[in-house]
């Protein structure tokens, strides 16, 4: 075990590269290009022997992704905001087809106009997709999910592309250690890759034809299983990782001083982890509050929403916006509880555009919702210039 | 080398979704046996999408992975890094995509995987339409042909791609024709000896899409080479020599025919012929022609 210290963005790069994938595909976008340049560097080293092609857009970034998957290799990919929708059509396919990709999104803002800070509606809109999504609140988290990322896409009962994402600047540019396991426990952990199908000149087939509709039906109804899976998988995969590298931050959710809590503060990643702050100084106070850090979006943690639902009110802070209804993560924890349970639910927009979300500002937002200053959803901060 | 000595071993399997007289599905015949079955196929949205029939059946017997409509050379890209990594040198990878997916949505990655030194062969097909979706225009239609999408005649010139391709400076390019077998054959059998992006151009005349019947297909294509609406020429290492019955109306040992004696068979063009004789769109059509073979003249001669 070795200390990294580094940025976000070259911890992925660092996880990528002892993940092994025999091919990698990107193309730079701000503030995902510091990825793409760690692995080119670690390409000048050796210290990555796959092939890395320097596509000429993201949307050939995911093709060729899903070509090589396809040919029974393990690919990497990294992108972020703009590159990420220019891709939308592949994520797609690369999900249909089945193909374990992994990739990193840096949660980047939408132009117009052009903004490079962090909000989340990048990767939330691609939420129907069938990829699998992580939201990381650290380096650390970074380089750990990465690697159990390739474990999960790659199960046979998974099967799916995987999507890490981190916030822009927050995580992607800012420095913090990170403990590196020896490359024999990654080496240990994924095993090799062995592909349930691929292009194989000695078992010629053609995949993806056109295919009728009681065929696609059952495509679509095996998509959902896999995802099932995978929610039961995480939880496996996190524990094995844990006692591998002593590192756990949570499975689907992560859950943070929750015991006895009437109030649970729900966000997902850099406003996780700055939440932390804030329920500790909330508990100092005496109010009780826990944080349930969602880590994965999906599979979406609707169990475990539950049962937290049946001990305290949730409060829920989104950094994106599915403009013309409300936050997504909002309702989705809302439908996770119909019929299941009569908890609360205070629904906050903070953040969008890279807008500071510091923990006092949580705290304003937790205190709103605990003495029932709120109705439906609200947005916070939107007055301040 | 004559038809009677191809390799007698079929990839199209019997009982495809062609149309009757499809030039795609001839070519590809003509293409496996050129390369074998040691090849794997990329296929992006287009006619041959469909040939390849319906889940869980295929018309195919070697791998393919369909990909999205402007993806083929991206998708292949992929594939290709991926065998070489496993260490798979001597696998041919193969995009075979229509004009649309060429010429119009799919440049961007073709472009990219030619500038990048991708060691594969890239084909299309050339059909001068999107005939997937019900004939539409695309950049390979030619100057007053009917599409659903130019009803009364496209009003613009078509793309040279081939000049697209060749500034990329590629090791080998060629065009040629579903007409001319023994053509297509070398030219397929050469891309497979050299190593780096390969590009090659099938003109391919669809009963359907131009509006012509089902048995005249050959006959399409062997009238739009001696018409001169379609060269056949091949590109090495930035050499260009002229094949066939194109070398000889470049050289002007033989002159090229009226183009009236292409477009006359096909409905696509049959406005210009009825009710009255569009004398106008046919001269511009034929000076067009004149003036590319000029060019060649300059530049190849
Ligand atoms: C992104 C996208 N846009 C449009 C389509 C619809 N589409 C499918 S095939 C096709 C035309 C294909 O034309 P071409 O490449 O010339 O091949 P052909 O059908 O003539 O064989 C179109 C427009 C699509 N599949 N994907
Ligand atoms: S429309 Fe033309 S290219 Fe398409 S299958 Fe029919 S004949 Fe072949």
């Amino acid at each position: 075990m070795t200390i990294m210290i580094d940025t976000g963005n070259y911890i992925a790069a660092k996880a990528a590269v002892m993940a092994k994938p025999d091919v990698v595909a990107a193309y730079p976008i701000t503030p995902q290009t510091t990825l793409v340049e760690g692995i080119a560097n670690y390409v000048g080293t050796g210290e990555f022997k796959g092939e890395y092609i320097c596509v000429e857009s993201e949307h050939s970034a995911m093709s060729a992704c899903i070509g090589a998957s396809a040919a029974g290799s393990r690919t990497f990919t990294g992108t972020s905001s703009h590159g990420l929708l220019l891709m939308h059509e592949m994520l797609h396919w690369a999900a249909l087809a089945r193909l374990p990709v992994v990739m990193c999104n840096i949660n980047r803002v939408i132009g117009p106009g052009w903004n490079i800070w962090t909000d989340e509606n990048d990767s939330i809109s691609q939420r129907d997709t069938g990829w699998i999504q992580f939201y990381c609140s650290s380096n650390q988290e970074i380089f750990d999910t990465i690697i159990q990322a390739f474990r999960l896409a790659e199960h046979k009962n998974v099967s799916l592309p995987v999507m890490v994402s981190y916030n822009a600047f927050i995580l992607s540019h800012t420095s913090m250690p990170v403990e590196i396991p020896k490359q024999q426990v990654i080496d240990d952990f994924l095993g090799k890759y062995e592909p349930l199908w691929k292009l194989d000149v000695d078992n010629p087939i053609t995949f993806g034809n056109i295919i009728g509709p009681a065929g696609y039906y059952k495509v679509r109804r095996a998509m959902q299983d896999a995802q099932e899976n995978a929610e039961k998988l995480i939880p496996q995969i996190a524990k094995e990782w844990k006692q591998k590298s002593g590192y756990y931050h949570g499975d689907l959710l992560e859950l943070y001083k929750c015991d006895d809590a009437e109030y649970i503060l729900l966000a997902m990643g850099a406003i996780g982890a700055e939440s932390k702050v804030a329920i500790d100084e909330m508990q100092k106070k005496g109010v009780k509050i826990g944080l349930a850090r969602v880590r994965t979006f999906r599979p979406f943690p609707k169990e475990e929403i539950v049962k937290l639902s049946r001990q305290a009110d949730l409060i829920v802070i989104d950094r994106n916006i599915s403009v013309g209804s409300e936050g997504a993560l909002f309702s989705e924890v809302k439908a996770a509880l119909y019929d299941k349970s009569d908890a609360k639910v205070y629904g906050f927009i903070a953040g969008l555009g890279g807008k500071d979300v510091p923990y006092y500002d949580v705290e304003i937002i937790c205190k709103k919702a605990i003495d029932g200053k709120t109705k439906g959803y609200e947005w916070y901060g939107l007055e301040e210039a | 080398m004559a038809i009677k000595d191809f390799p007698v071993e079929e990839c199209i399997l019997q009982g495809n979704a062609a149309c009757p007289g499809c030039p795609a599905t001839m070519a590809l015949r003509m293409v496996f046996k050129a390369l074998g079955k040691n090849t794997v196929m990329v296929v992006p949205a287009c006619c041959t999408a469909v040939i390849e029939s319906l889940y869980p059946h295929t018309s195919f017997d070697i791998p393919v992975m369909n990909i999205a409509f402007e993806a083929a050379a991206a998708g292949a890209s992929g594939v290709e890094a991926a065998l070489r990594m496993q260490g798979k040198k001597d696998t041919t990878v193969l995009a075979w995509a229509g004009d649309g997916g060429t010429y119009d949505i799919g440049i961007q990655a073709l472009s990219g995987a030619l500038e990048r030194g991708t060691n594969f062969i890239y084909i299309c097909y050339n059909n001068q339409i999107y005939s997937n979706t019900g004939i539409q225009r695309s950049g390979a239609t030619p100057y007053a042909a009917w599409t659903t999408t130019t009803v009364s005649g496209k009003t613009e010139f078509r793309k040279e791609m081939g000049d697209i391709i060749q500034a990329h400076h590629i090791p080998y390019s060629a065009q040629t024709c579903v007409s001319y077998p023994d053509d297509l054959y070398r030219k397929l059998k050469k891309a497979k000896s050299i190593k780096g992006p390969k590009y090659l151009e099938i003109m391919a005349p669809c009963p359907p899409g131009w509006r012509f019947s089902m048995e005249k297909t050959v006959e399409m294509g062997r009238m739009a080479v001696e018409t001169g609406a379609w060269a056949l020429y091949e590109c090495e290492n930035d050499v260009v020599t002229f094949n066939g019955k194109s070398k000889l109306i470049l050289e002007k040992k033989i002159e090229r025919k009226s183009i009236e004696e292409w477009i006359k068979y096909q409905g696509r063009f049959s406005h210009l012929f009825k009710p009255k004789k569009d004398t106008k769109r046919i001269q511009t059509l034929e000076d067009h022609i004149d003036q590319l073979w000029e060019r060649y003249r300059k530049c190849y001669l």
